[in-house]
């Protein structure tokens, strides 16, 4: 490839009509990018291509080592495998500071992810400010004065995130995770028992009580209208039945509907309850796989997200059945950043192919992608940046490019090279192996 | 008894500190619930406190010598000390506060210093240098007493530990009563500044961290095959050559700047210039050091460990243990002599003939001996002691009295720990330690159950284990996450070297982990979290 200095002015061209459309699924990020002696061009459909385009571009340029900045003739036509490449943080365990959540989109943007998952409010805590139901965060955050997410700050992470093609998809997990809705508001909850005692604990939500999907109906409400993503990720994962088992209103409630001793079948009812509410705003939901195994009724739209790696299947089996049901599927099961452990995992995470599970085209065509997770039990702004970056990049890498590059030492030289391209934009992405980069980090 | 350098003559008083410091009773540690928020870490030999609290406020309460001490303002590191601990205290507070006549309760207006023995103020500290304080809190006046100024540091250390803000923000302080001495006298911490470079200002900030957890030495493992950042003065090349590049590299002055930076803090420098193996980076500079590797008749281009058959090698590591001599004033040097693969210099012809008139055979434990006990040698020679890893007690023919050996083989290190000491050489324990093999959930807790003393042995040989250190190789670190990496994880080795044996519980090691965490948030050090939970200050809020 011959050099050729080029001092450019890119003009991204857009050419349809969806130019300003907002960003969904379905938004294209394609895009063209040209770099030769007559023209720097950069042709893309939207805007979402174009930003793609640019990061791109931005990769392409080096230096000299007398300084002198070059670009390389170049011909790049480029489009994503996957159209749903995530990351999911979890504010609830530790509360995440507003800056770490927009610098980790920065990122996310050099990386060319276009999902932010945010798992904002769990058993631990509960961070977001509800304006419907101030007390939630009153009672239920770490700190109600600093370690919340006031409107705005919602509002500037979703600017922020739309600004770089980024979509937010927000999680409230139900019924199960929520102790910390409880204190806020009474009664949503499950008193357990201890004999014929309440047991002085709470409980996944309150299936059997009418006021239970009134609080749901006017709370989805508020989330349907701040966040503008079609669709909302409403949980569903690892609810304990023992609660609900010790306590006497739930035991009459299973006998009044027929429900037996089968609690699956409890909490198919709240679930698709409360699918329907969220499906009355216009709005489309993710839902963790146990939603699906446990056989709850839902929408045929419904998108199910594949975390469990063993039980009660091989996550790649747990994909040939979801998709055999005709269901979307997201993969995140070995992509669970929060499990670290000695050495370059990073090969691991880059190795995993998501269609390589038995099934026809039409089912492969069903996998929308993946979201690397970094759940938060261990994990805080302390933390977070060398534990993210660049690990998340070999998800970022085997999401948008070719199935068939799975060369370890090729993605390595580059991911290697990437690393330090990211310390010099002022990430603290940690080390992939023994070496250096020329401009270290330092700790401002 | 013969005078054999440094270091059999040594090892009976380094016997006494620890004979002193086992005797040591241990003193009903009530620690009232006065206070939800008090927490010690590491937890003192004995603590007393009682519910009668009292208030501080920035604006009248000092730091002073008492009349009798035998250090006073002319005491540098004592001042530095003042002025580091007045900040940890109140530094983050920095408010226009209302009348001076708004005080309630009785108030702490002083805490007077008072050295008991020569303080040692303008020394380095040594393994035997006696850390042991007594804290008396009560008001007006609290005391801290010391042998010498390490006990000071020490107790300042916890003396700030036990100052709290109450619910209105009162700074407050329990009256206490507090005896401490360390079970070990060596603590330390390993950095690897060859697989990755670290910048001055990260290991300052590390410096900073060891001495809010009472670690008392920093195992600089500065050179390796990788790269060769030190500059040396009679050497230059070592570094112009095999440093990652010109920025990559410590100069005399970092150096000289981080032996002071240590020794403020009470810890010492144990330089590590790891040899035969794991001198890649020094071939770079220094041609005809490493063992040119054979295919056969033709050299293959590559090296191997240092050449043990050459003179030249040995007038040039005695020039350079010289100058490290000079450069690092503590009294050990740690000489490595770990992992030794032997094959490039099998397949040497002239190391083949070397080794057949030695009547070497073909045991390379031989030949590797040879060359560490010529090291060694050269280190007595020059008054320094030597500590090596344990290979070096594992391979070695004879080894001379008082070598330290640092334990860090995993498989089977209890078994270890007894035949080194049943031969009678001083332990450190890094076995269990090895904080770069990180892995999901809470692992400081492994850490912390570890029993260095949990060998079959002897008192006498239980005696020889002068401590421990937490070793965080470079492999995959650097600055970017150094410092979630070891914090507060080494902190339960921190706790397992300084407090009693008795102090196991978990639940209350995770109570006070956890308050320590924020702390060290709070003084700028990145801790990671132990679990789920929360700081009041949580790092870029």
């Amino acid at each position: 490839m011959k050099s050729r200095r080029w001092f450019c002015g890119c003009h991204p061209t857009s050419l349809s009509s969806s130019i300003w459309g907002r960003l969904s699924l379905q938004s294209e990020h394609s895009d063209t990018l040209t770099v030769n002696d007559e023209q720097c061009f950069l042709l893309s459909e939207t805007v979402w291509g174009a930003l793609r385009g640019l990061e791109t571009f931005s990769q392409l340029v080096w230096r000299s080592p007398e300084g002198t900045f070059y670009i390389n003739k170049t011909e790049i036509e480029d489009f994503p495998r996957f159209p749903h490449r995530g990351l999911l943080l979890d504010t609830s365990r530790h509360y995440l500071p507003l800056a770490s959540i927009l610098d980790t989109l920065d990122v996310m943007a050099y990386n060319k992810f276009n999902v932010f998952h945010w798992h904002l409010v769990d058993d631990s805590s509960f961070p977001y400010e509800s304006f419907t139901f101030p007390n939630l965060t009153k009672k239920g955050s770490y700190n109600p004065a600093t370690h919340i997410y006031t409107a705005q700050d919602v509002k500037k992470v979703i600017e922020y995130a739309r600004l770089r093609g980024i979509r937010v998809l927000a999680e409230f997990d139900t019924p199960g995770h929520t102790l910390s809705w409880g204190p806020g508001v009474p009664g949503l909850l499950t008193p357990c028992y201890s004999g014929s005692h309440p047991s002085g604990t709470f409980g996944p939500v309150n299936p059997a009580l009418n006021n239970t999907y009134e609080f749901m109906s006017t709370f989805f409400l508020e989330i349907s209208s701040v966040f503008p993503d079609f669709y909302l990720h409403l949980g569903g994962d690892e609810v304990d039945f023992t609660c609900w088992k010790s306590n006497p209103d739930i035991q009459a409630f299973m006998k009044k509907k027929g429900f037996g001793e089968d609690f699956k079948k409890l909490e198919s009812f709240y679930i698709q309850t409360l699918l329907d509410i969220v499906s009355a705003y216009g709005k489309g939901y993710v839902v963790w796989q146990e939603v699906f195994d446990n056989k709850v009724k839902v929408q045929p739209d419904t998108v199910i997200q594949i975390w469990r790696e063993e039980m009660p299947v091989r996550y790649t089996k747990e994909m040939e059945l979801v998709t055999s049901a005709g269901f979307r599927a997201l993969l995140s099961a070995p992509w669970y950043l929060n499990h670290i452990t000695y050495g370059p995992d990073w090969k691991n995470i880059y190795m995993v192919e998501p269609l390589a599970f038995e099934g026809s085209p039409e089912q492969k065509a069903l996998v929308i992608g993946g979201e690397a997770c970094m759940w938060g039990e261990y994990v805080d702004s302390t933390n977070l940046v060398p534990r993210l970056w660049p690990r998340a990049g070999a998800v970022a890498e085997r999401l948008w490019s070719n199935k068939m590059l799975t060369n370890l030492d090729f993605a390595y030289k580059r991911l290697a090279h990437f690393r330090c391209e990211l310390l010099r934009r002022g990430v603290q992405a940690q080390p992939l192996s023994v070496g250096y980069c020329d401009v270290e980090f330092e700790q401002t | 008894m013969e005078h054999r350098g440094l270091g059999w003559p040594r090892l009976p008083r380094l016997l006494e500190v620890l004979a002193a410091l086992a005797v040591q009773a241990v003193r009903a540690s009530a620690i009232a619930a006065a206070s939800p928020d008090l927490s010690l870490w590491p937890m003192p030999l004995s603590v007393q406190t009682t519910p009668r609290v009292l208030h501080l406020s920035p604006d009248n309460f000092f730091f002073g010598h008492s009349s009798t001490s035998k250090a006073g303002p002319s005491c540098s590191l004592l001042q530095e000390a003042f002025r580091r601990y007045y900040d940890y205290i109140f530094g983050f507070y920095k408010w226009h506060h209302g009348s001076a006549d708004l005080r309630v309760g009785v108030e702490l207006q002083q805490l007077q210093v008072s050295v008991v023995l020569e303080p040692e103020c303008d020394t380095f500290p040594k393994i035997s240098s006696d850390e042991s304080y007594t804290l008396l809190v009560k008001g007006p006046v609290a005391s801290l007493t010391a042998n010498r100024v390490w006990g000071v540091l020490r107790g300042l250390e916890t003396f700030s530990q036990l100052i709290y803000q109450d619910f209105y923000g009162t700074f407050t302080v329990n009256e206490s009563n507090i005896v401490d001495s360390p079970r070990f006298p060596h603590r330390g911490i390993l950095i690897d500044t060859s697989r990755h470079f670290l910048s001055i200002k990260s290991i300052f900030k590390t410096l900073d961290a060891m001495a809010f957890n009472k670690f008392n030495v920093l195992h600089w493992h500065i050179v390796d095959d990788p790269s060769f950042p030190y500059q040396s003065i009679t050497f230059p090349g070592l570094s112009e050559k095999g440093s990652y590049s010109s920025s990559h590299v410590y100069t005399p002055n970092d150096v000289r700047m981080v032996i002071e930076y240590a020794r403020l803090r009470g810890i010492r420098i144990v330089p590590e210039f790891d040899s035969p193996g794991h001198t890649q980076s020094w071939g770079e500079g220094q041609k005809d050091l490493l063992t040119p590797c054979y295919n056969g008749k033709d050299p293959s281009g590559a090296f191997g460990p240092i050449n043990p058959i050459w003179n030249t090698t040995y007038s040039f590591l005695s020039k350079f243990f010289k100058e490290i001599s000079t450069v690092f004033p503590d009294e050990f040097i740690h000489l490595g002599g770990d992992e030794v693969d032997f094959d490039c210099w099998a397949s040497n012809p002239e190391i083949q003939d070397f080794m057949r008139n030695k009547g070497f055979g073909r045991n390379f434990k031989k030949l590797e001996s040879f060359y560490m006990q010529m090291v060694l040698d050269m280190i007595s020679a020059i008054n320094k002691s030597s500590i090596v890893w344990q290979e070096v007690f594992d391979d070695a023919s004879k080894l001379m009295p008082g070598t330290v050996i640092q334990v860090w083989k995993v498989e089977d290190y209890t078994r270890e720990q007894s035949k080194v000491t049943e031969a009678g050489f001083p332990v450190i324990l890094s076995a269990p330690w090895y904080l770069d093999w990180i892995s999901y959930g809470q692992d400081w807790k492994k850490y912390y159950a570890v029993d260095p003393l949990s060998f079959e042995g002897s008192q006498e040989q239980k005696k020889l284990v002068i401590g421990g250190e937490a070793c965080l190789w470079g492999e995959y670190v650097d600055a970017t996450n150094l410092t979630p990496r070891l914090w507060p994880r080494a902190s339960a080795v921190g706790e397992r070297l300084w407090s009693h044996k008795d102090v196991r519980g978990l639940e209350d090691a995770y109570r006070r982990l956890t308050i320590h965490r924020c702390r060290m948030l709070r003084r700028g050090i990145a801790a990671e979290p132990v679990f789920t939970g929360y700081c009041d200050h949580e790092d870029r809020m």
